[in-house]
């Protein structure tokens, strides 16, 4: 119950940092990822913004024994570099590249109700399903 | 398009905040690929209620925005065929790479993971060429 009001609360905040950013618009981001145009610093700064809280504060939080309303902290337990990891970066990359959306700002534009932020919304979804079909079913069966 | 320092750096630090948040309370990560994965590559569980709450406050977070502002800008940088193609990229690309700019890009890079810095790296420096390359080409 307590976890599931802070999900909410933290859901909000994020909402509003990517907005209050304008990482919702993609026109921002391009603007970012083209180093060769008029360079847009602004994406640098919402990261060295995000990591200014979150590089000291997670080690802290980390040297707990337990998250305050949870029995244990869920963390990745990856901890070497693979194939999967940096195709998946690359693919993601590209797909960043050609769209200026990454995951968080494509869901929370959804507010806006444009058909293309729906559609874009709609892909990635189906190459998550899809991602995971080829995993469980494909590359099971002809292990 | 001018810089926006002021909404960069707040926005920036909000989404460091709900990270904390998240981690200190929860003991979960903060990134969207993983949360959204969740709710929809399996038939979602009463164990996803926290995801799903957590998009719906994306979404509460953009309204809010959205009604103190007068709207939500966003001005799309690709054709419809495109935005299918890329959104199919970054589903794909996010699964098998275990995340996005917020779980490795934010919360990974916090942990001091080799593997978000590597990813980080990788995702932003493709982005670039891909932008690059399709300016070249005139798409």
């Amino acid at each position: 119950m307590k976890n599931n009001f802070i999900a909410l609360i933290a859901g909000i905040i994020f909402g509003l940092g990517l907005t209050i950013s304008e990482m919702v618009n993609p026109a921002r981001v391009i603007g970012f990822l083209n180093v060769t145009g008029n360079w847009d610093p602004t994406l640098a700064l919402v990261m060295g913004g995000a990591l200014m809280i979150t590089l000291p504060l997670f080690p802290f939080i980390l040297k707990r024994s337990h998250p305050v309303f949870s029995d244990k902290f869920s963390l990745p337990e990856k901890k070497s570099l693979d194939k999967r990891l940096l195709i998946g970066a690359v693919l993601f990359g590209l797909g960043w590249g050609l769209a200026g959306f990454c995951p968080g700002p494509a869901i929370t534009a959804l507010v806006t109700l444009s058909p293309d932020v729906i559609i874009f919304v709609l892909a990635m979804l189906a190459g998550q399903c899809l991602q995971s079909y080829v995993e469980r079913v494909v590359i099971k069966k002809s292990v | 398009m001018e810089i926006n320092w002021l909404g960069g750096i707040v926005g920036g630090v909000l989404i460091g905040i709900s990270s904390v948040l998240l981690l200190l309370f929860n003991g979960r990560i903060a990134g969207i690929s993983g949360i959204v994965g969740a709710l929809v590559v399996n038939k979602p569980t009463k164990d996803n209620l926290w995801q799903m709450l957590f998009v719906i406050g994306l979404l509460i977070g953009a309204v809010i925005y959205a009604l103190s502002q007068g709207g939500l800008q966003i001005q799309m940088q690709a054709s419809r065929s495109m935005l299918i193609v890329a959104g199919l990229l970054v589903g794909v690309g996010t699964r098998l790479g275990s995340g996005c700019t917020s779980g490795h890009g934010v919360c990974g890079i916090a942990r001091r993971s080799k593997r978000s810095i590597a990813a980080t790296l990788v995702f932003i420096v493709i982005a670039m060429l891909t932008v690059y390359i399709k300016q070249a080409l005139g798409l």
